[in-house]
């Protein structure tokens, strides 16, 4: 193994000088995986996690210890109201990528001779940049855009749709950008059910509606779980999008934590920061006690 | 019979349609020959390609982005690479506490990650400059290197090091001949992820490359505040190809790996 070998030579070194054999060797063992890894601890303690932490605290200790700045959050009616705002856009956008999302995974897995090319499809998305992605929806939904031009060509509709900088190009823009994050751990978890328990199914009588609805369905549970928490996890921390596509009216709690920083609002913008992770944190445990979302979310990690 | 089949066929192209279609459009735009955003565009031409080409602001921008991240692919591959051989051999309870450090810039909303810095970076007088942000794209792409190269040593025998060793090899010549040819692939994917992650990467720059380092996002959003004229097309196409060839390489090194 790699970790013995300067240890060994200062070891014997040590141990020629002062008469004392290998116990040098022994117990320098166990911190040669500590030397590995300490340069990116550090590393990232430095330029990440004290940073991160310094502004943080911003929320409590300004301008002396305080929980003020959490207490007014329930009577402040800007926040609740992004605050409301961003968890519904969550929401709408997990409902919408599970649906859109659900039918992907199955033919990803049901149909082998279009698979590849079918995860081609889901992977040149999750492949291109978020803020490539919004602007491509910024082209299709505006005023002289693919949608307008196309509705307004086929007579259905006499003026363009306001779409772009509304709520609804939003959620749009964002359920096709976490589209990614749902079908990989649901095709995941689809990949694993023994496929001869839908053929006793159908074997013993069941449509393949019933055999969908009581075999395949509560089966893919897991990767239904991992991929709702996925998206709905990271759809609460989007920004580019909705700053991009949504307008100004509606803003997404991160699109206000940016507003605060520009006016150097730090303690109110930690405040909110604390709030999203939180939020984001408390999420994440509660999936994490369902049955196999764990694993699954390991397993499409890779 | 085949209404049955043919619906959710149907039903899943659409959803496919869905998922190209936005990228389509912008490729296709990128090579419009009007003057502002059309679709269908009347006639095609390089004329963006030619505007994007010819501006110096476009370019030193994409050269900037290219070299940061080319820095945090040697960084982040470098300490992601030694950290990960080192996690793997640590008692249990260290493991854990490291690999929640590591692993946080993915579940941490990127918003706080990006102000975060930007409040301490502000004080290290790192603001505007590419060291801040290499430093900066570092911490978010090591949790790819660190992934990456954990699943490539998670699938060793741990046999063939013991053997090389038994059989006479130094520990780092036991590495340097065996384990790192058996990772290199699991390297290999880590170190192109974090190049895309920073090549990407736009809400840490839209903080901290005030305007002494304006990296190639930053300039696309920047100029979008102000127009939606079709360079962005241009310079999206071509970043699209870019990390689509370098995705496309990770994603099959990743499964040879894996196989």
């Amino acid at each position: 193994m790699s970790e013995g070998v300067e240890i060994r030579f200062e070891g014997l070194a040590a141990g020629r000088q002062s008469g004392v054999r290998l116990p040098w060797r022994l117990s320098w063992r166990p911190v040669m995986p500590l030397l590995l890894a300490a340069p990116l601890l550090l590393f990232m303690l430095v330029f990440y996690a004290l940073p991160v932490l310094s502004m943080l605290m911003r929320s409590v200790n300004d301008p002396s210890w305080t929980l003020s700045h959490y207490a007014s959050l329930p009577g402040d009616t800007v926040f609740l109201k992004v605050f409301s705002n961003t968890l519904y856009t969550s929401l709408t956008v997990t409902a919408g990528a599970l649906l859109l999302g659900y039918p992907v995974a199955l033919s990803l897995v049901r149909a082998p001779r279009y698979a590849p090319l079918i995860l081609f499809l889901v992977l040149l998305p999750f492949w291109t940049s978020v803020l490539v992605r919004s602007y491509a929806w910024m082209v299709l939904l505006g005023r002289h855009g693919l949608i307008n031009e196309a509705l307004l060509a086929a007579g259905m509709i006499d003026r363009p749709l306001r779409i772009l900088n509304t709520p609804l190009a939003t959620q749009i823009a964002m359920v096709h950008i976490l589209l990614p994050y749902m079908v990989l751990p649901i095709a995941n978890a689809l990949r694993q059910i023994d496929p001869s328990l839908a053929r006793a199914a159908s074997g013993l009588g069941a449509t393949p509606w019933a055999t969908f609805r009581q075999i395949t369905l509560p089966l893919s549970m897991p990767g239904v779980a991992a991929g709702v928490l996925l998206v709905f996890v990271l759809a609460l921390g989007f920004y580019i999008t909705p700053a991009m596509v949504g307008g100004t009216r509606e803003i997404t709690l991160s699109m206000l934590i940016a507003q605060q920083v520009d006016q150097l609002n730090w303690a109110y913008a930690a405040t909110l920061s604390v709030l999203l992770l939180a939020t984001a944190l408390a999420i994440i445990a509660v999936f994490y006690r369902l049955p196999g979302v764990g694993h699954t979310l390991r397993a499409s990690a890779r | 019979m085949t209404v049955a089949r043919a619906l959710p066929a149907m039903l899943v192209g659409l959803i496919l349609l869905f998922l190209a279609l936005p990228i389509v459009v912008v490729m296709v735009v990128s090579f419009s020959s009007a003057t502002y955003l059309t679709f269908p565009p009347p006639a095609f031409g390089l004329r963006w390609y030619s505007v994007y080409f010819g501006s110096d602001d476009w370019l030193r921008s994409t050269w900037l982005s290219l070299w940061v991240a080319a820095a945090v692919v040697v960084l982040a591959t470098l300490l992601g690479t030694l950290a990960a051989l080192g996690i793997a051999r640590l008692p249990k309870a260290l493991r854990v506490l490291a690999s929640a450090l590591i692993l946080s810039p993915l579940i941490v909303p990127v918003i706080v990650v990006a102000i975060g810095i930007y409040y301490a970076f502000a004080r290290y007088g790192l603001v505007g400059t590419p060291a801040g942000l290499i430093f900066a794209h570092t911490c978010l792409a090591v949790p790819f290197v660190v992934t990456s190269v954990n699943a490539s040593l998670a699938g060793i025998d741990p046999r063939l090091e013991q053997a090389a060793l038994s059989l006479g090899a130094t520990p780092i010549g036991a590495f340097f001949q065996i384990t790192l040819p058996l990772i290199r692939p699991g390297v290999l994917v880590g170190a192109l992820f974090a190049f895309i992650t920073s090549f990407d990467e736009l809400v840490v720059a839209l903080f901290i490359s005030g305007s002494g380092a304006v990296t190639l996002p930053r300039r696309m959003w920047d100029d979008l505040l102000y127009q939606i004229e079709p360079t962005i097309a241009a310079v999206s196409t071509l970043t699209i190809v870019l990390t689509v060839v370098l995705m496309g390489c990770a994603h099959l090194l990743g499964k040879r790996a894996a196989a």
